[in-house]
């Protein structure tokens, strides 16, 4: 779950984490009214992506009149697919210097760490990239987290030791905040030096491990509701989904199993329309639903599907795609590939419908992609 | 010979009671494992399945001496059962539930660290040793006894590299299914360190996907260095788009770092046969079989 700037920064301001003061706006007339109480303010988009400032969604405004004008034009903008609805309008600064200062997990090392930079205000993985030394990091032990003498060794490290005093606690802060809520990546930037000698949280980002969900029940984060429409139903049928360019449907059991059958349908030719993991376990309902998502997307032209049960079981797969071809009045072609856990039954009960299965992938690829390029060229013929 | 599970090996299923412990414990079972306990807390005492049910993995490991433990509690309590089966001293544990939060993964996992165990997973089909004995859930009637070592990130994927094997006549000894989750137990480096010492496994199979960079410190650290053994491996998710997360929470290419092209050329370097598809897998596995000294050599 990622959340909006200024959820973020209400969070940080709960934590002790410095932030400008500001307010939210959700019309011009609430922006000017911001900016009579706070004087100069940045407004800015509030929506769950970077890249806000180069689409236009930050600007400055010096008086009332110039935020209600700014706001006027942000609200309503579209960034990167998300409308914006909302604007911060904060307290503009003077910053001096940009610093970066975040927590995520290092897959390779397997535990959380604590990245602190004097290079802020940018792409981080790029500072990783082109200038390495210029980032500190800090792997604290999981059960007892960063140690003081540790994160007095991270800022001498990243070569911010006469700001010690004032980063020391934010570190901790910073720390504590991403391990209460369980977050993937919670991150300061920039983290800023303001005229007056003060660090200042400028922007912030956070995002919640889906799978400690259950501990969070009360949390509400950014309304996601403005990305595509067919990924938004796939969150709210609980499908794994991912949108893909091509004209092929794809469903199957299992992340690896599914990329591998969207790359056999590359090789044979064809492009795949999406990425569908019915997961583990699946039962015939999430196949249902899993098929009837595929079936109101206009671009998909042929669905394959790839089972190879484990703890998927194949009568149960079988009676999802029964009962789904039955109540949808699918109008493309349709392929299975069924082996594994109960594939006897599985397979049984397919032919007995009419959907004789294959016993291939790559041959159920190979004939996907054929069915779906006679299919395509029908209609056309006819017109 | 085999690895990490054989017919001597004591196991024990956390969660057996449950919808998902029975189904797969029935077949651990019916495949040949010796299955002795299983832990339910507040069951204690009972039976099931034909073993007794514990309420502590520490009462059923006094009790049976139980060294292996799968387990299949759900997520929210998976962390905790994967500390209390290291703390009563299992020396195996295969996790095969999927979703826990990574921090609860990062603390288990340092303190399975601590108690020098192993542990596979989470979120993996688990691990069989051919002919012998099972933790998991990988299919039976697939697996057939051989020379061929397999390694995989990917459940479903490990599933028809073994099938495709064992239609062709090419048998396993173990095949482990590492887990898809970005915080795991053993690693690619892991497994194949112990293939390497098992005379029984002439070839290894290693079944990689997008995301992270385990593949490419598995092709440097070990089959790059006198592995002695013909690799065959492969890597799904060639054609995925960056920065989308496909399934699995750690298969995501993010910038320049684990990309398929990065994964097929680091094991190439270290000398491993790469392959577009599981066909061309199982008979390249096939044939270094065949030939184990040539392809040794390649």
């Amino acid at each position: 779950m990622k959340f909006l700037e200024y959820q973020v920064k209400e969070r940080f301001r709960a934590a002790g984490i410095p932030v400008p003061d500001g307010r939210l706006a959700r019309n011009p007339d609430e922006a000017a009214l911001a900016a009579g109480a706070l004087g100069s303010v940045v407004v800015k988009a509030q929506v769950p992506i970077g890249g806000r400032g180069k689409a236009g969604g930050i600007k400055l405004a010096r008086t009332p009149v110039d935020a209600k004008r700014a706001a006027g034009e942000i609200l309503g903008m579209t960034i990167k697919g998300y409308t914006v609805r909302e604007v911060w309008c904060e307290t503009a600064q003077e910053i001096v210097r940009e610093l970066y200062l975040g927590l995520t997990l290092d897959r390779d090392a397997r535990k959380p760490v604590l990245i602190l930079s004097a290079q802020g205000g940018m792409d981080i993985e790029e500072v990783a990239q082109t200038r390495p030394d210029a980032i500190a990091k800090l792997h604290p032990d999981p059960w007892r987290g960063p140690l003081t003498f540790q994160v007095r060794d991270l800022i001498f490290r990243a070569g911010l030791g006469p700001l010690q005093a004032q980063l020391m606690p934010l570190v901790t802060k910073l720390y504590a905040l991403g391990r209460t809520y369980d977050a993937l990546t919670i991150e300061i930037n920039p983290l800023a030096l303001t005229r007056d000698g003060g660090l200042v949280a400028a922007d912030g980002k956070l995002e919640i491990d889906e799978n400690a969900m259950f501990r969070h029940k009360d949390l509400h984060g950014a309304d996601e509701s403005d990305e595509d429409p067919l990924e938004a139903e796939a969150k709210r049928r609980k499908l794994t989904y991912v949108r893909l360019d091509g004209s092929i449907g794809v469903i199957g059991n299992g992340a690896g199993l599914v990329m591998n059958t969207l790359d056999l349908v590359e090789r044979e030719g064809g492009h795949a329309a999406d990425f569908l993991d019915i997961g583990g376990g699946a039962k015939a309902e999430v196949v249902h639903s899993a098929l009837e998502l595929l079936a109101s997307d206009p671009r998909v032209k042929g669905i394959l599907i790839n089972i190879f049960g484990g703890i998927t079981r194949g009568d149960e797969v079988a009676h999802g795609i029964i009962d789904a071809t039955r109540d949808l009045n699918l109008n493309v072609p349709l392929v299975v590939r069924m082996t594994g856990t109960r594939e006897e039954e599985g397979r049984q009960l397919l032919r007995e419908a009419g959907i004789p299965p294959e016993a291939g992938a790559s041959a159920a690829a190979r004939k996907i992609v054929e069915l779906a390029a006679a299919g395509t060229t029908r209609p056309a013929a006819a017109s | 010979m085999s690895i990490l599970l054989s017919s001597q090996s004591r196991v024990l299923v956390q969660g057996l009671t449950g919808r998902e412990g029975t189904f797969h414990a029935e077949q651990m079972k019916a495949y040949g494992t010796n299955l002795v306990a299983g832990v339910s807390p507040g069951k204690g005492g009972s039976t099931h399945l034909g073993v007794p049910i514990f309420d502590t993995v520490a009462d059923a490991k006094r009790e049976t001496g139980a060294d292996v433990s799968g387990i299949f509690v759900p997520a929210p309590f998976a962390a905790d059962a994967i500390m209390e089966a290291a703390a009563a001293g299992i020396e195996l544990i295969v996790c095969i539930t999927e979703g826990i939060p990574l921090y609860d993964m990062v603390r288990a996992r340092a303190f399975v660290e601590d108690a020098g165990v192993k542990l596979i997973g989470p979120n993996c089909p688990g691990l069989v040793t051919a002919g012998q004995a099972k933790v998991g859930i990988i299919p039976n009637h697939i697996n057939h006894e051989g020379p061929v070592g397999i390694v995989s990130r990917s459940g479903t994927l490990t599933y028809e590299v073994i099938q495709g094997l064992s239609q062709a006549g090419v048998g396993q000894t173990t095949s482990v299914g590492i887990g898809g989750d970005p915080i795991l137990g053993l690693s690619f480096q892991d497994v194949l360190r112990l293939f390497k010492e098992d005379p029984a496994t002439h070839v290894v199979v290693m079944i990689g996907e997008i995301g992270g960079s385990d593949e490419e410190a598995a092709a440097e650290s070990v089959i790059g260095r006198d592995f002695g053994k013909p690799v065959v491996g492969f890597i799904s998710g060639r054609t995925a788009p960056p920065g989308k997360r496909m399934g699995h929470a750690g298969a995501i290419i993010s910038g320049n770092t684990g990309t398929a092209s990065s994964k097929v050329q680091a094991l190439k370097r270290a000398g491993a046969e790469i392959c577009d598809t599981i066909e061309e897998v199982v008979a390249a596995a096939g044939a270094a079989v065949d030939q184990p000294s040539s392809a040794a050599h390649r």
